[in-house]
């Protein structure tokens, strides 16, 4: 099957500063593939530039067969930044509403999304006044809403208790299974687990692009967290 | 890049704002009250003064040209912030990967800021007919109607502005070095004819000359006259290119 993203020689300078260098990788459709790497390693350029909201030096992103950020992929691939981008002097109901319009769909479609992210309890709520993990929830189905056939989510995870966490994995799983394509990032080791497909990102530069088994076997590590470090020293000795 | 109207995305935004705006009640309140209370302070500065034979009364001349400013600053004001929002809340880079497009998001903000103007002319030309004796030749129905076209110029402005401001602090600056000098020059202190000429050629090319020009008309004449109709058309070009500059300065993508 055609890969979901291509990215190829990516290059993205921030300023001065180089914080992509050159990556190139491929996201499998109907998969879960995590994004590893520790803070300031580029995933969130790289996801932004998979978006098309991101200025690249060279290299091209290819979605669904189509350059990054082209109009017609805008119905077709959803983002959900890392702060929570919704209204905070909305409701919740207010702001999925309102993305549901955005993406042509109604009000059912809007209570589906809250129920699914399991804040229909606060869906009449102020988001200014939910905790920051339903926040990040209630931004998360602003996206969901959409039904997108690609969903990009920066960091989704943070902040939320155990139970929340294990609970959201398991729906991006069933989100899989129906056939959308998840790329979604972390900064926890203890989630790559969870992943069908891993790519690990360190100062802007790929580091592997493979299954979790994969990953062990190749390092010899069952511990993720190890084979991360392991990879880690391996790169170092090849550039020494 | 997209740059087609959807009209019912437009209209979602549009809607989405003002429910913004109505959860904000003191926002709300201010809206709508503080131009009349201001108005009311101008009429109690000239309540003293006595109005010379054959001269216009100051309090129906200047009132009247306010109701067409304070909707220009206050749009103006609340736009730029409400933009600034949109740009460091992050939901500005969201709205741009959705099938949302530029001029649709503009659009539904002047649309919204527009209604809300609408309101609140209509509110201040009602109290200041009645309760401070506004005299206006025309039709009242004129006032709210260049009021509102102001207001969409302040708007349109605002979004333009707040593209150049990074913070809040810049932002709110952007008034007075937008608002000040059309105020200036509008022919409110000093007739436009009196003024030197080089500044009667920059009055000539800032709007809020035109809206006042339009003010001055229903001032005057019962009936709507063409120089005031060729004055609101100017404004109303105005608010579009300026909501044109502002969608082209919107990078979708940013470094």
């Amino acid at each position: 099957m055609d890969a979901a993203v291509t990215v190829t020689d990516l290059v993205v300078h921030r300023g001065p500063r180089r914080v992509l260098h050159e990556v190139g990788c491929t996201v499998p459709p109907g998969q879960v593939t995590g994004l590893l790497g520790p803070s300031g390693s580029g995933k969130s350029t790289l996801m932004r530039a998979i978006v098309g909201v991101q200025q690249v030096r060279s290299g091209s992103v290819t979605v669904l067969g189509r350059p990054a950020g082209s109009a017609e992929l805008r119905s077709r691939v959803g983002y959900v930044t890392q702060a929570p981008s919704v209204y905070a002097d909305l409701t919740v109901r207010e702001n999925a509403r309102y993305f549901a319009a955005l993406y042509g769909r109604g009000a059912a479609a809007a209570d589906a999304a809250i129920a699914d992210v399991g804040l229909s309890d606060a869906a009449g709520q102020l988001v200014e006044e939910l905790s920051g993990g339903q926040r990040g929830r209630a931004s998360l189905a602003c996206a969901l809403v959409g039904e997108p056939e690609v969903l990009v989510l920066d960091e989704p995870t943070v902040g939320l208790d155990p139970v929340l966490r294990v609970e959201l994995w398991g729906r991006f799983h069933a989100l899989a299974d129906a056939g959308t394509t998840l790329v979604v990032s972390s900064h926890v080791m203890d989630e790559a687990g969870r992943c069908d497909r891993l790519l690990l990102l360190r100062e802007g530069r790929l580091l592997s692009d493979s299954t979790p088994a994969e990953l062990r076997t190749r390092t010899g590590s069952d511990d993720l967290e190890e084979a991360f470090l392991s990879l880690v020293r391996e790169t170092e000795e090849v550039a020494a | 890049m997209t740059t087609t109207l959807s009209p019912s995305l437009t209209t979602a935004t549009a809607g989405r704002v003002l429910r913004q705006l109505s959860h904000d009640h003191r926002t709300v309140a201010m809206l709508l009250v503080l131009p009349s209370a201001l108005l009311g302070l101008l009429y109690l500065v000239w309540s003293d003064v006595p109005t010379r034979p054959g001269q216009p009364d100051t309090f129906d001349r200047v009132g009247l040209i306010m109701l067409g400013v304070f909707p220009f600053v206050v749009m103006f004001l609340v736009t730029s912030i409400a933009m600034l929002r949109e740009r460091t809340s992050g939901t500005l880079e969201r709205l741009l990967t959705t099938p949302l497009s530029r001029p649709d998001l503009l659009l539904g903000y002047g649309a919204a800021f527009g209604l809300a103007a609408a309101l609140q002319a209509v509110v201040t030309v009602t109290v200041a007919t009645t309760v401070y004796g506004l005299d206006v030749a025309g039709p009242l129905a004129l006032v709210v109607l260049i009021a509102v076209v102001d207001a969409v110029l302040g708007v349109a402005l605002g979004l333009l502005a707040s593209a150049f401001a990074r913070s809040e602090f810049q932002a709110v600056q952007f008034m007075p070095v937008i608002v000040l000098p059309q105020f200036f020059l509008c022919g409110l202190l000093v007739p436009r004819e009196q003024l030197p000429g080089w500044l009667q050629v920059v009055s000539d090319a800032l709007p809020l000359t035109y809206a006042v020009e339009a003010l001055q008309e229903v001032g005057r004449s019962t009936e709507a006259t063409g120089t005031m109709w060729t004055d609101v058309g100017v404004v109303a070009g105005a608010a579009l290119l300026a909501l044109g500059l502002a969608a082209a300065t919107l990078r979708r993508r940013t470094s």
